[in-house]
């Protein structure tokens, strides 16, 4: 076989509140043991898209199979889908192990087989004999994996998340994000993951949609999403970027030149663009794309410019200052933390230089 | 310093509520025990002893209406949680905003009203010559009169009416403070909505369900007017055996045995449910 059915697939799905589209006709696919994830601002659609795959909301029009089997009018409990909840949902009356058995009991699974699997499922999420605990005697992260191991037992084919991480604290769902995925890898479940938070996103997933006003903007694997961005949407959600509006004063073949409503000519290199001379753009640079250095350089090179720095924002590995030229634009810019940049204070001078093909450019909006 | 006068300023503050106790409360009853085993010998002379207390274990009427009084008040409980829960489920999780304020007014509505008012209602509704009795010959379906009056169903339906409130207010509460998340996950986890019912939504609601059903079953034992009312002279409720010794037959010593034995019994009763739902209650809640 060479061809394989996708364990989830959505087509043209569409969800309507009243007269708001909360989802706009979204088609995906997730293959077998992927980690899928769909990134999106508050509001954007991503729970409404997740409780329609659960059953909680029925799609307005558009089509949703599991393993090719369409899922439309068949109730939650029915579904071979399991979902962790947003604020997790264990039922705070049973104590672990009645928790994560609670989907067995409902299978009918003889009692000695339901205490086996818990204890067994509990182990491979790290947690083995907390069956008699309270759920109130576990710390988050502990929650966590008492939630998935309770989806996990029932072995769903597709195992849907709603951001699980939000409630944590910074340090632990750093944690969290590489145990999630290597509990991804170690299942070898298909997980629909949805967040807000871009770098879970991209530390997880093999695929990642990025959703926008109920929409699908983007669908790729992170480095694309992050490196090729589609859209100004996607280019500004995911990851750090300086934006620069500017005009586009000339085409020629994939190089433009554009001006900024300061006067700064700036030289980018985009070939699908679809720019035109004379429309307004818009500049999209991540903060390690450009350069810094003490001295102007070679003359000739596109893109330089000087500067004063403004502020100095130390965050160990991911330092950056930000760069203000002459006329008023400031830059962010990562700081490199080999070479002599240890000694930059606010106010010194610096040239900033970027390459013409790491600018993406977008037509502006409206 | 500090501390004796806000000493002082607790006590002042636990006054009124002492005093209530004291006098309303602790005193009747011990009055009411000391009466109910004073014993006539002559006119005017008493001596104490427990005959009144053996007048009613001896007279099958008295300990056989008691029992009575306890079933059906149990009865009426049960049938109050039945039928509230629904309601109370319906009104916290099914309503939000305007509609549950309206629902859960509506279920004020009755107790606008006194309680003998509403039980007239009943009345008028229940005769042989009132609105369902006609209702029923004018469509045809009964031939004479019917008479729903002076009956155990009567006082049932009249018992459930009057504390329905009683146990939707604590089911509502909560049943509120339960996540719809957790309903949810139950589903998505291959639950039916029964087997939620019982792992996640009653023993949930296990407080409310609790303290409902105690003050509908004091409610329901100490009633008076409803089952005089719609069960007639001969309804044979405790209350109503009380209130003869006292007001008609003026045997003071024999009404207050049979009080001290009603509050006994809801002692009991409440005690044993408390015991039996705490057990259970422990088990689930588990914080002390
Ligand atoms: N049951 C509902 N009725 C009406 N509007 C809803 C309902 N559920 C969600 N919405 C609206 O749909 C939009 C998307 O919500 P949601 O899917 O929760 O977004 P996200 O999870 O991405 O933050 C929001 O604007 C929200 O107000
Ligand atoms: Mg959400």
């Amino acid at each position: 076989m060479t061809t394989h059915t996708p364990d989830l697939s959505c087509v043209d799905l569409v969800k309507d509140f009243d007269s708001f589209r909360a989802v706009d006709h979204v088609s995906f696919e997730v293959p077998q043991g992927s980690f899928f994830s769909i990134l999106g601002p508050s509001g954007c659609g991503k729970t409404t898209l997740l409780r329609m795959i659960a059953g909680f909301q029925s799609p307005t029009s558009g089509d949703l199979r599991i393993k090719g089997r369409s899922m439309i009018g068949v109730p939650p409990n029915k579904r071979p889908v399991s979902m962790v909840f947003q604020h997790l949902a264990l039922f705070p009356t049973m104590n672990i192990g009645d928790n994560v058995g609670f989907g067995l009991r409902q299978r009918g699974v003889a009692k000695p087989e339901i205490t086996r699997r818990v204890e067994d499922i509990l182990a491979r999420v790290g947690l083995p004999g907390v069956a008699q605990r309270r759920v109130d005697q576990l710390s988050g992260g502990q929650k966590q994996r008492v939630a998935i191991a309770r989806c996990m037992v029932l072995e769903p084919d597709v195992l849907l998340l709603d951001e699980p991480l939000g409630a944590l604290d910074l340090k632990l769902r750093e944690h969290m994000k590489i145990e999630l995925k290597a509990l991804q890898a170690e299942f070898n479940t298909t997980f629909v993951y949805i967040t807000h938070d871009q770098s879970e996103a991209l530390v997880m997933s093999d695929n990642i949609a990025v959703m926008n006003h109920g929409r699908f903007e983007q669908v790729g694997p992170p480095q694309e999403v992050y490196h090729d961005p589609q859209t100004a949407f996607v280019a500004g959600f995911v990851g750090e970027a300086n934006k620069i509006a500017a005009t586009v004063a000339a085409v020629n073949g994939p190089n433009l030149t554009l001006r900024t409503e300061a006067g700064t000519e700036l030289k980018a290199t985009a070939p699908a663009s679809g720019l035109q001379s004379g429309q307004r753009a818009q500049v999209f640079l991540r903060p390690e794309a450009i350069g810094l250095s003490m001295t102007p350089g070679d003359a000739g090179e596109d893109n330089v410019s000087q500067g004063t720095v403004t502020a100095v924002l130390f965050n160990g590995a991911n330092s950056s200052v930000t760069v203000e030229d002459a006329s008023g634009h400031a830059l962010s810019v990562a700081l490199p933390q080999t070479g002599g940049f240890a000694d930059l204070r606010r106010g010194s001078t610096v040239y900033t230089r970027w390459h013409p093909d790491k600018a993406r450019l977008y037509a502006a909006e409206g | 310093m500090v501390s004796d006068g806000s000493k002082l300023g607790f006590y002042l503050l636990l006054a009124p509520i002492l005093l209530w106790l004291a006098v309303l409360i602790i005193l009747p009853h011990i009055g009411l025990f000391v009466v109910s085993i004073s014993e006539r010998v002559g006119p005017r002379e008493y001596e104490y002893g427990i005959g009144n207390y053996v007048t009613f274990f001896e007279e099958p009427l008295y300990w056989r209406t008691f029992a009575r009084t306890a079933i059906m008040s149990i009865a009426a409980t049960a049938l109050t949680l039945i039928l509230g829960f629904p309601i109370a489920y319906y009104i916290a999780k099914l309503t939000r905003g305007r509609t549950k304020t309206t629902l859960f007014l509506m279920c004020m509505i009755p107790f606008w009203v006194s309680e003998l008012v509403r039980t007239f209602g009943w009345m008028i509704l229940l005769r042989e010559t009132g609105v369902i009795s006609n209702a029923l010959q004018y469509l045809g379906l009964v031939d004479g009169p019917v008479e729903m009056l002076y009956n155990d169903a009567a006082i049932m339906v009249g018992l459930v009416y009057t504390s329905i409130l009683f146990m939707v207010v604590p089911l509502v509460t909560t049943l509120d403070s339960l996540d719809d998340s957790l309903i949810e996950a139950g589903y998505d986890l291959g639950g039916t909505g029964a087997a939620i019912l019982r792992e996640i939504v009653i023993p949930h609601a296990m407080p409310g369900i609790v303290s409902g059903c105690i003050v509908v079953f004091m409610l329901s034992l100490g009633n008076y007017l409803t089952p005089i009312l719609l069960g007639g002279k001969d309804s044979l409720w405790f209350t109503g055996m009380i209130y003869t010794q006292f007001i008609t037959r003026f045997n003071w010593e024999l009404g207050s045995a049979l009080g001290f034995l009603l509050l006994l019994l809801s002692s009991a009763v409440v005690f044993l449910g408390l015991k039996l739902s705490r057990q259970s209650l422990a088990e689930t809640m588990g914080r002390a």
